[in-house]
């Protein structure tokens, strides 16, 4: 197996490694560096040795033949002929990768009453359209739409399979890839595509402050999750010409270990990402007036209000109304950060807003990075400043 | 009714930062915790031995120092804790963990009812690692339960929330739940519990425990089948405008830039 070695010999317990590891996976233990089952193999402390102690013990590993695999498999998911807004998404980034490569795009329709869905994956330029349209599919169940799913990709082949990081979409993609023992990259911010079809995929880094970009060396397919509002929906194409196939099924309800007794549809859904304007309450104006100027921010410009993660588990919202990877993901043409410090999993679930005007006291808070408006000031003095020129009354919202 | 949580150490704040000059990560003690999530599952678990007398067991995969979180279950009721550590498990992504995870419950040689998950990690935040561990145990999963309503000796019917409905549903058992957050507040220990389980010895499992068909190449890096290619700071917006200065002008420049921006308009008199 790959592992990290530290020579004995040369280490001279600097203690360098210790410092900058971002998984806190090295340790001393008298006169010896130890790395610990944390280890993600970034190889940072490789690279900061001073000595040049450390190395990394490479294993010889099987490598599928990358050409056998051509396409980029997008999951459409849908439910009573509804498509889920995110595969509009999912479609425009599948194009756009699949053109660095020559692949096509290939849209899986998995449900009951599918017409209107395959229509309009064709118009969203998908070049073929798979379906699996039986009622015993009406309903998502995790282990029969795997056995669907599967069954269609391992025949396709394709290079890349995107799946939106919805609930039904993390509930299907781990299952689906394990299944086919490959690689699974959630929550995608970004994706590139390089000319070996490689799919270079960048994500927050696992409890850090800094971004990490994957690539699924070995194996194919390369299956990756995006949340909606991240990429830009496919344009429609007037006169589609994809092509649809339609798969032969024979399920009945021994098919699934799951019963569904009832289903209802969930209210108020999404509202958050459908906001074209918010104003987010960060931890620095939790407190009762810095609370009341949000609202009162809000109200004036006809914006929704959310929350950060801290707020949230003060119990100042609730999860509905909080931006970031364990929330939601807005994409709104105007979003103005309130006291908020932008640690990246919040940022993850904003900054491909519009427009970000950030105001926070602190000059070096991480929110600046990101922000098109970086405003240096006091939540307290500046919203109560702002909402008086807005009440002035010679001024509207748009 | 015996009841497996999988349970993950977590740290407790979002400390590591990149210093912008040098690109080195900097970062202050990291203090770690039980992912805030995981209590819930926990939680669910101890309800159904509060009122079933289920058997709960919690298992964790992480460095030696995880042991805190499964004394911190041990403290809340659970019956016997697990921790699954070895430095051969290391640099694993979703697949290699949630194989060590799956041989790791077979090591355990109980025929377990149900195995709960927290719905993701504040770490990771992927929640696939459970649905994964399912697929490898061969046995159904269903995420985001809300509530188990009822359970009988073989299923159990759960609520949860989808994309665009909710479902009640019947999942034959053995099965996999991951937990929801706001499942029910979860419970605190009393003091005394705390000082008795900080004696408690968890059980570990390593490496060499795990039996089936060529191990070594299903966990740790060589059963990853991800990459970590390199890591960096998340990028900055160069072009971007920054204001300065005292809270009236600042009012006022954002106020002006509304109205550059369309957001607002000024009555036409």
């Amino acid at each position: 197996m790959s592992t990290i070695k530290i020579e004995s010999k040369r280490c001279t317990l600097c203690e360098v490694c210790l410092g900058v590891c971002p998984f806190n996976a090295m340790s001393r233990i008298e006169d010896k560096i130890i790395v610990n089952s944390a280890c993600k193999l970034c190889k940072i402390c490789i690279k900061n040795c001073p000595v040049g102690a450390i190395s990394l013990e490479e294993a010889h590993r099987l490598m599928v033949n990358k050409n056998n695999y051509k396409g980029i498999a997008v999951f459409a998911e849908n439910r009573q002929g509804i498509i889920a807004p995110v595969v509009k998404e999912l479609l425009g980034k599948a194009r756009t990768l699949a053109e660095v490569i020559d692949h096509p795009v290939i849209a899986i329709v998995i449900g009951a009453s599918t017409e209107e869905v395959v229509n309009q994956c064709l118009h969203l330029g998908a070049d073929k359209v798979i379906v699996a349209d039986d009622e015993e599919l009406a309903e998502f169940r995790a282990d029969i739409y795997t056995d669907v799913f599967v069954s269609i990709l391992e025949r396709l082949k394709p290079s890349v399979v995107l799946v939106g990081a919805t609930p039904v979409g993390r509930s299907l993609a781990p299952k689906a890839a394990v299944r086919m023992d490959t690689g699974l990259t959630a929550d995608c911010t970004q994706l590139e595509m390089k000319s070996n079809t490689d799919l270079v995929q960048i994500r927050p880094a696992f409890g850090g402050n800094i971004m990490a970009q994957i690539i699924t060396t070995y194996t194919r397919p390369q299956f990756a999750t995006v949340r909606y509002k991240v990429f830009d929906a496919a344009l429609w194409v007037s006169d589609p010409k994809g092509t649809v196939e339609k798969i032969k099924l024979s399920l009945n309800e021994n098919s699934s270990s799951i019963r569904i007794l009832d289903a209802e549809p969930l209210k108020h859904q999404e509202q958050l990402s459908e906001a074209e304007r918010i104003i987010v309450a960060g931890i620095g104006v939790n407190n009762p007036k810095g609370l009341s100027y949000v609202n009162e921010l809000a109200a004036l410009l006809d914006a929704s209000i959310a929350y950060t993660r801290p707020m949230v588990e003060k119990g100042i919202s609730t999860y509905q109304y909080q931006i970031g990877l364990s929330g939601r993901t807005v994409k709104p043409k105007l979003i103005i950060t309130c006291g908020v410090s932008g640690a990246v999993q919040f940022a993850a679930g904003m900054q491909n807003s519009d427009r970000i005007i950030a105001i926070n006291n602190d000059p070096s808070a991480d929110i600046f990075k990101i922000a098109h408006v970086a405003i240096v000031g006091d939540c307290a003095q500046v919203l109560p400043k702002l909402i008086e020129q807005l009440r002035k009354g010679d001024n509207h919202v748009l | 009714m015996k009841i497996l949580v999988c349970i993950k150490q977590v740290p407790d704040s979002q400390k590591v930062q990149v210093d912008p000059i040098t690109g080195s990560l900097m970062r202050a003690g990291i203090d770690a915790k039980m992912n805030p999530y995981d209590l819930f599952a926990l939680e669910a678990a101890l309800q159904l031995k509060d009122s079933q007398g289920a058997h709960v067991t919690v298992m964790t995969m992480g460095p030696q120092a995880a042991v805190d979180i499964l004394r911190e279950a041990y403290a809340l009721g659970s019956d016997d804790a697990v921790l699954v550590s070895d430095r051969g498990f290391a640099g694993a992504d979703v697949l290699a963990t949630a194989h060590t995870l799956a041989y790791a419950i077979q090591a355990l040689n109980t025929d377990f009812d149900l195995i709960l998950c927290g719905k993701q990690t504040t770490d990771g935040d992927t929640a696939q690692v459970g649905p994964a561990v399912a697929e490898i145990l061969g046995i159904p999963h269903v995420s985001w339960v809300d509530a188990i309503r009822s359970s009988n000796d073989d299923s159990v019917t759960v609520h949860y929330a989808l994309t665009s409905c909710t479902h009640l549903a019947q999942v034959k058992t053995p099965c996999l739940l991951t937990i929801e957050k706001d499942y029910s507040q979860p419970r605190y220990p009393s003091y005394l519990k705390i000082k008795a389980a900080s004696k408690r010895q968890p059980r570990i499992v390593s490496l060499k425990d795990l039996n089936g068909e060529d191990v070594p190449a299903h966990v740790g890096s060589m059963g990853s089948a991800t990459q970590v290619e390199r890591i960096f700071p998340p990028a900055s917006r160069s072009e971007n405008l920054r204001l300065e200065g005292d809270s009236t002008k600042l009012a006022n420049d954002l106020f002006d830039y509304l109205i550059s921006e369309h957001v607002i308009a000024k009555e036409i008199q």
